[in-house]
This record gives C-alpha cells, sequence and structure tokens, in this order.
C-alpha cells in the first residue's frame, strides 16, 4: 500500500472518476429537474434507475448487445416516466406518493426478479459478470495514463447543455416552466399544461433510464442495492441547484468529488471504509446546511434590491 | 348609440347555461354594440363570469347562440375567441410570475429565430405595443415585481398583442387603489376612443359603473334583470336591480357616544415591528388606539402589512419589537387563546384557512369557542349534541345561514354564508374588543349590506372594531376614524366624513399626509 500523499487527490484520474460518479446523479438531476420546473417533481428517480437498470443488465445478457441493453433501459424508464404523467396529471394523485412508491416498489421488484433468476452455466449470475460493455473512450492528460469513461459522460454533459437551452431558450422550455408556476396563464394562451407535463415526466423517465444504464455499466453489473440511493441525491441536487441544469451539475459533480475523495482515502487506509462509504452522503447534509444559511442570509438582500429595481 | 342602425358587434340570444344542481344563466339576450363600454353588473353568482365565459369559450352553453361580428355560434373555443378579436382580462391574473413582462406579452405565441425562442424580438414586440398604445410597463422586468395595476396592464396589452378588439375586464377594480382605479379607466376611454374597442366590464362596484359605462346590463339569479343607458339608471336604481329589493347602501345608524370614551383604549398597539413569512419587516413601528365604541378602519392596498398586523394583534404571529395591549394586558407573549380570554374576538381575512374548519359541520363551527361550556359540555371533556344543534339552529336563523341544516359541511357553503358562519360565532362571544379583516371580500352586495349592520350595531354596543379591507367604500362606511397604511407604515388618519378620497388613495399609496392634519397623526403616535 503506497504511503498516502494529498497530491493524489488531486489529479487527472480524480478528475475523471469524479466525473464518472456524477453522471448517474446528473442524468438523474436532469430529469427530476425538468419535472420540477414543470411543476410535479418527480422523487421516484432511485426506483427507476433501478428498474431500468435491472431491464437493461437482462437484456444485454439476452441479446448480448450493449445497444439493445440501453434501448431497453430507455424504454422502461419512458413506460415509468408515462406511468408517473397518468398518476400526476390525469388521476392527480400526491407526486410525492408516488415518486415514494416508485422508489419502493422497483427496487423491491427488481431484487425479487434478481433472485428468481437462474445462475448461469459457468456459475455466475446472469447479470453479474462484465455488465454492459458500452462503448469507452480513452482520454489522458499529460504524462498520466489513459482513462477510459463511458460515452454517456460526454453525452451527459451535452446534455446538460441541451436542457439549459431547452428551458430557457425555446418557447417549449417557457411553456414547460409556466405550466409548473402558473398553469392557468399558459391554458388561457391555448396552450396545454398537461402536454408539457407529460413531456416532462416522459423526460425525466428516459433520463433515469440512461442513468440506470449507465450505472449499470459502471459498476459492473446489477446486485441488489446497485443504486446506492443516487437517485436521492440526485432529488438533493435539483433542490441545491434550484432546479437549474447548470447548478444541478455543480452540486452532482460536488457530490462525485466527495465520493470520489471517500473512495481515495479509503485505498490509501488513511480512514476506516465505513466512514468513507458515508461521505457522499454527509456531505449532502453539509450542502444541505449550507445551502439554507446562504438562503437565509441573502433573502432581505434580494427583496431590497428588487425593491430598487422596480422604483 | 342603441339607437343607431349598428349591427351588434357581440349578441347573446337566448342563452342557457346548466352546471349540475344550478342554472348560471337562464335565457339571457343581450346585445352588445361596437365601440361602447358595457358594464354588467349583479351579485355574487349572479351568472357574469359564467356569460362572460361563454363568450371567451371557456364554458359551452346549454341552449341559446352567440353571434359575433355577423356569425352565429353555437359554442367557442377559446382559440376561436381568441380568433375572433376577443381578449380577457380575468380576475385572477394569467400571468407567469417568474417571466418578464415582455415573455408573458408574447406567451404561447412566441417569436421564433431558428428553433430557439427570440427574446429580443419579445421585448422589441413589447416596447412597440407599449408605444402605440401609450401603456407605460418596464419589458424586462419579471411579473412579480410589479404592483398590481402594472400586471393589470401588462395583461391588457397581452390581450392586444393577440389582436383584441373585444376586450372583457373581470372586476378589474377590486384589487386597485383609486389612483389605478382613475389610470385604468383613462386607458379604457383610450382604447374605446382611439381604436374604436368594445369593452365589457364585470363589476359589482356601482359607482364604477356610472363613471365608465355607457350602457348596463344587470343580471340577477342568472337571468337578464334589465339593460340601460347609463345615463339614465343611478346606483340605487341599479342595486335595488341586482338584488331584486331596495338595499339601504346608504348611511347606517351611527349612535353617538352617550359618554366620553374610557381612558382606557380596548387595543393599544405601541411601535409594533412584524416579519413576515419571508422575515422581511412588513409592520414598521405602527403605533394607534382603538377605544370601545368606535371603529378604526385600516386602508391600504394589500401586502402593505394589514395581514401581519392582524395576525401579530391576534397573537398569530410573534411580535418583533414594539408592544400590544388588549385591555390594558401586555399580549406579546400570549396564546391567540390567552388572548380571546382577555376578550379579543378575531373575524380573520382567509376564512377558509383560519375562520373555519372546513370539514367539520355548522353546528361544530359555531360552538367552537364555548364547546368546553356550560351548556355544551359537562366536565369540560365532551360536547353535548342536543344543545350545541339547537344553539346552532338559533344563531343560524339570526345570522339567516343558508344551508340543508346545521349538519351541513361548511366547506361545502357559499362564501357568503361561510363568513356568516364565522361572524355569527365570533359576535356571539360575549367580548367588547373586535379584529375584523376582509369581511365582506367575496360577498354579495345583499350579504355586505347585512354584515355592515352588524358591525355597525357591534359598535353601537361600546365594542372597540379594528377593521381592516382593500375595500375603500367599505371603511368610509364603517369607520369612525381611518388609517391609511404603506409598507407597514401609518401614512395618515383621517375622519371619513371629510376626508377626500384622492388624499387618502396618496396617502395609501405612500406619500405622507398634508402637513396641517399631521397633528392628529403625532397624537396618536404619542399617545
Amino acid at each position: 500500500m503506497n504511503a498516502f500523499q494529498f497530491s493524489d487527490l488531486i489529479s487527472f484520474s480524480s478528475l475523471m472518476s469524479t466525473l464518472g460518479t456524477a453522471t448517474i446523479v446528473i442524468l438523474a438531476g436532469l430529469g427530476c429537474l425538468m419535472t420540477e420546473k414543470a411543476g410535479m417533481m418527480n422523487i421516484g428517480l432511485d426506483g427507476i434507475i433501478t428498474g431500468s437498470g435491472f431491464v437493461a443488465a437482462v437484456v444485454s445478457w439476452a441479446a448480448d448487445s450493449w445497444a439493445l441493453g440501453l434501448l431497453a433501459a430507455l424504454a422502461t424508464g419512458l413506460i415509468l416516466g408515462l406511468f408517473y404523467g397518468v398518476m400526476v396529471i390525469r388521476l392527480k394523485s400526491d407526486e410525492f406518493v408516488i415518486g415514494v412508491t416508485l422508489n419502493m416498489f422497483l427496487i423491491a421488484l427488481s431484487t425479487f426478479l434478481y433472485r428468481s433468476l437462474p445462475a448461469e452455466a459457468n456459475g455466475l449470475h446472469v447479470t453479474e459478470g462484465t455488465g454492459m460493455p458500452i462503448p469507452k473512450i480513452s482520454l489522458s492528460m499529460g504524462s498520466s495514463n489513459p482513462i477510459n469513461i463511458s460515452i454517456l459522460v460526454p453525452v451527459a454533459l451535452i446534455l446538460v447543455a441541451v436542457c439549459q437551452v431547452f428551458l430557457y431558450r425555446t418557447r417549449h422550455g417557457f411553456w414547460l416552466r409556466a405550466a409548473g408556476e402558473h398553469p392557468e396563464s399558459l391554458q388561457s394562451v391555448g396552450r396545454s399544461p398537461a402536454k408539457m407535463k407529460y413531456m416532462a415526466s416522459l423526460a425525466c423517465g428516459a433520463f433515469c433510464g440512461m442513468a440506470g444504464a449507465y450505472l449499470l455499466n459502471y459498476v459492473d453489473g446489477f446486485s441488489e442495492g446497485f443504486s446506492a440511493s443516487r437517485g436521492y441525491i440526485a432529488v438533493a441536487c435539483v433542490i441545491f441547484g434550484r432546479s437549474n441544469p447548470l447548478l444541478v451539475t455543480l452540486a452532482a459533480l460536488f457530490f462525485g468529488l466527495v465520493d470520489t475523495v471517500g473512495q481515495r482515502l479509503q485505498v490509501f487506509g488513511v480512514v476506516d471504509s465505513n466512514l468513507t462509504a458515508a461521505f457522499p452522503y454527509a456531505g449532502t447534509i453539509l450542502m444541505m446546511i449550507v445551502l439554507a444559511v446562504y438562503n437565509k442570509a441573502r433573502k432581505p438582500k434580494r427583496k431590497a434590491e428588487t425593491a430598487e429595481a422596480v422604483k | 348609440m342603441s339607437n343607431q342602425p349598428i349591427q351588434p358587434i357581440v349578441e347573446f340570444s337566448h342563452i342557457s347555461m346548466q352546471f349540475p344542481g344550478v342554472l348560471a344563466n337562464d335565457d339571457v339576450s343581450l346585445s352588445i354594440m361596437p365601440g361602447e363600454v358595457f358594464a354588467l353588473v349583479g351579485e355574487n353568482g349572479a351568472g357574469k363570469s359564467t356569460l362572460m365565459n361563454i363568450l371567451f369559450g371557456i364554458n359551452t352553453p346549454s341552449a341559446g347562440t352567440i353571434t359575433v361580428k355577423g356569425k352565429t355560434y353555437k359554442s367557442l373555443t377559446s382559440a376561436q375567441a381568441i380568433g375572433l378579436g376577443i381578449g380577457m382580462v380575468h380576475q385572477h391574473f394569467m400571468l407567469v410570475p417568474s417571466f418578464s413582462v415582455a415573455q408573458n406579452i408574447v406567451l404561447g405565441d412566441e417569436p421564433q429565430r431558428g428553433i430557439l425562442y427570440d427574446l429580443r424580438e419579445a421585448k422589441r414586440i413589447t416596447e412597440k405595443l407599449v408605444a402605440e398604445y401609450g401603456l407605460e410597463v418596464p419589458p424586462d422586468e419579471p411579473v412579480k415585481n410589479l404592483s398590481v395595476g402594472l400586471q393589470q396592464r401588462v395583461e391588457i396589452l397581452k390581450t392586444l398583442h393577440r389582436g383584441a378588439e373585444i376586450l372583457i375586464l373581470d372586476e378589474p377594480t377590486a384589487v386597485l387603489t383609486p389612483q389605478e382605479t382613475d389610470e385604468l379607466f383613462d386607458v379604457i376611454r383610450g382604447i374605446v376612443r382611439d381604436r374604436g374597442m368594445t369593452v365589457i366590464i364585470i363589476t359589482h362596484k356601482l359607482g364604477e359603473v356610472m363613471a365608465i359605462s355607457n350602457r348596463v346590463g344587470v343580471l340577477r339569479h342568472g337571468r337578464l334583470a334589465g339593460v340601460y343607458e347609463t345615463a339614465d339608471v343611478d346606483e340605487r336604481k341599479l342595486a335595488s336591480l341586482m338584488v331584486g329589493k331596495d338595499v339601504l347602501l346608504g348611511l347606517l345608524e351611527r349612535n353617538q357616544r352617550e359618554q366620553p370614551i374610557p381612558e382606557e383604549p380596548a387595543i393599544s398597539v405601541r411601535n409594533l415591528t412584524v416579519r413576515d413569512n419571508r422575515g422581511l419587516e412588513a409592520v414598521r413601528g405602527m403605533s394607534f388606539d382603538v377605544h370601545r365604541g368606535e371603529i378604526v378602519g385600516i386602508a391600504g392596498v394589500e401586502g402593505n402589512g394589514q395581514s401581519e398586523l392582524v395576525e401579530a394583534v391576534t397573537g398569530m404571529r410573534a411580535i418583533r419589537d414594539g408592544e400590544v395591549y388588549v385591555f390594558g394586558k401586555k399580549i406579546n407573549r400570549l396564546s391567540p387563546g390567552k388572548i380571546r380570554k382577555l376578550g379579543l374576538s378575531h373575524v380573520p381575512e382567509d376564512r377558509l384557512a383560519t375562520g373555519v374548519a372546513a370539514q367539520a359541520d355548522i353546528t361544530e363551527n359555531l360552538v367552537i369557542g364555548k364547546h368546553r361550556r356550560w351548556p355544551f359540555s359537562v366536565l369540560r371533556v365532551h360536547m353535548r349534541g342536543g344543545p350545541a344543534r339547537r344553539y346552532a339552529r338559533k344563531l343560524s336563523g339570526e345570522f339567516d345561514i343558508r344551508s340543508a341544516g346545521v349538519g351541513t359541511e361548511v366547506g361545502s357553503l357559499s362564501g357568503g354564508n361561510m363568513q356568516k358562519v364565522v361572524v355569527a360565532r365570533e359576535f356571539s362571544f360575549d367580548t367588547q374588543a373586535l379584529v375584523i379583516a376582509q369581511p365582506t371580500r367575496g360577498v354579495d352586495i345583499g350579504a355586505t349590506d347585512f354584515f355592515h349592520q352588524r358591525i355597525m350595531d357591534k359598535r353601537n354596543q361600546g365594542c372597540a372594531i379594528l377593521l381592516v379591507s382593500a375595500d375603500l367604500d367599505e371603511l368610509y362606511r364603517l369607520s369612525d376614524r381611518m388609517l391609511t397604511v404603506y409598507e407597514g407604515r401609518i401614512t395618515g388618519e383621517f375622519d371619513p366624513a371629510t376626508a377626500p378620497r384622492e388624499e387618502v388613495g396618496r396617502c395609501m399609496m405612500g406619500a405622507d399626509q398634508a402637513q396641517d392634519s399631521k397633528t392628529t397623526v403625532n397624537e396618536a403616535s404619542d399617545g
């Protein structure tokens, strides 16, 4: 075991690892913020990630194709997103109840099916092994060893930009936000708020499906509790980032960084592994406190500014 | 105007609208002429909004036809209505608070450049509209930062941008100050004169009907009670047409005080500072007294600290600084229950949220507060149904609460009846101080008159009353003294018998009261 050096934490590989972990949270967070903007925040991300990850595992194994696995994950996400939309928009159920239900039911169902699946001839469980070999690209910087990252990492970053532009620079983005903030005004100009809400919940499903497929690839195979509550972390990031794609991504990167630091410290054996495993969650709580204090300090000032601006 | 051989621009022909259990419009036939300002008046539930919603394509009539610009329709959709040049400014604004003025004006119909929304073009469109109609609004400002009057302008511009020629305004002055109302009327006169627009204005303020309209139509219980040239009728006539009987909107009987006001005020507020839910100072150093046998009215545009003031005095909100005394006892740290025991009753502004228990029945709502006393309870632990129901029936009779029975869930009552439940309960406590907020909001003219009589009776019996209202007419009618508030401060004190409205309105907008009458304010705050 190498001696621990602080400089080991600040390296190209750390950066890539941060990005790798954060991508799951970024993807799920993008989905969540779409629904939040549409006024129906979906907190069932963890369930959708787990469910679509499981489907991706089975399909990619059966068809022996990562592309089909990814498509299956997206389709699963879309179906679950549609389910969420119908429950919340059409049947007017409470969004939090449906979100919690998605989490509990899908995680339990995936675990049940996972345990019911037969073992393969070579003794490996069907969903174990190498997971889904989504193509990777190789990156290197300076003298460091090249690092392979999934193509979904740059895709996620592009999607952040797409979401940002969509929400603030396209008419449909404005309609989606109007549907969340004041649906009557959208209705009164002859545009359907329900349509925008469906769009948001389908997008959420698709983003979470992609997150599930990526996660399957990232952790090399499905296992019980394989999402490690990252869906919940994504919900937290959406709240920290006030549903702004760029800010949510920053929050997700912070989470990825804390996770990476935890892993590194664990590798070097400096800190007990049980403690480092708690890092991301402790970081989440820390962020929440910082945000609360910041908001409290900021509000009166902002009010004063707007009062000034109106005059 | 109706004598000229012009085709009506809108014609309702035998319109009926059946909602489950309610006939909202009953065989209404009405013509609107191009270029006129037509006022539609009626009590709550008379069917004004329903009729306009039919024209704007929100409701589909059960019977009858609508003719717009010579073409007859069985019903319209909103898109059709907009296409025909009909625009509606709803009572609750259809604006997205965080979007800018320009973004709200073009909402649903955004200018595009490629696949992107052309924000600069949206701003240009707004500036062009502003220049064309002379309705000044800041294009880049988020709507939530604008005053209600400016938001209403944005709404009007929004309909103009969609090419409206027929503008429907639903209770447009309900939330405006007198100055803003005057400005709105100038705008209306301007677009009618210069653009030949037709304006239909729904209102229940008869003074405004007289001020702005060419013709007026009165709806009562869904039927058209008459259409008149405004010049041929007066407010009294319209009021009796609306209610179907003579209503005394005149003076209430106001006892002269038999004895001088007791030294000690019933409610005394000293340098009161209160924060709102966002932690901002909503009440900033208010001082005033309310003596027994007087009604002190608080006048102000909503959101200038009135709600927080009422909550602080009744113990529902923490007092930041200063003191409040009720019958000489400091109540800063007392609970609402303890304050009630000192002899203060409260008719809250939001009757559904804080005035009643919506899911409980009329009996429970009337008895609560007395439910631990004989004869409603033995040993303070349970409620005796029989006496409670008898008492509820008695009060229901006195206060004219109309329902299927005292077992009716209060949440299912109309706004006016729900308010009667609140007033019946609060006025039947044996208290000598009352805090009343927005007593007649959303209540029709008949019930308003009833509440006003009751409030005046209480005053005449020697009760001290603090009255907060957004309705200036109401304050003028009831108050012995009127205080104007602006951004949490008292800006003036007036005698309603002599105070000019313009002066009161200026103080509501933040101007300090003219120097010569300032002495009374100082007296009140030094007290």
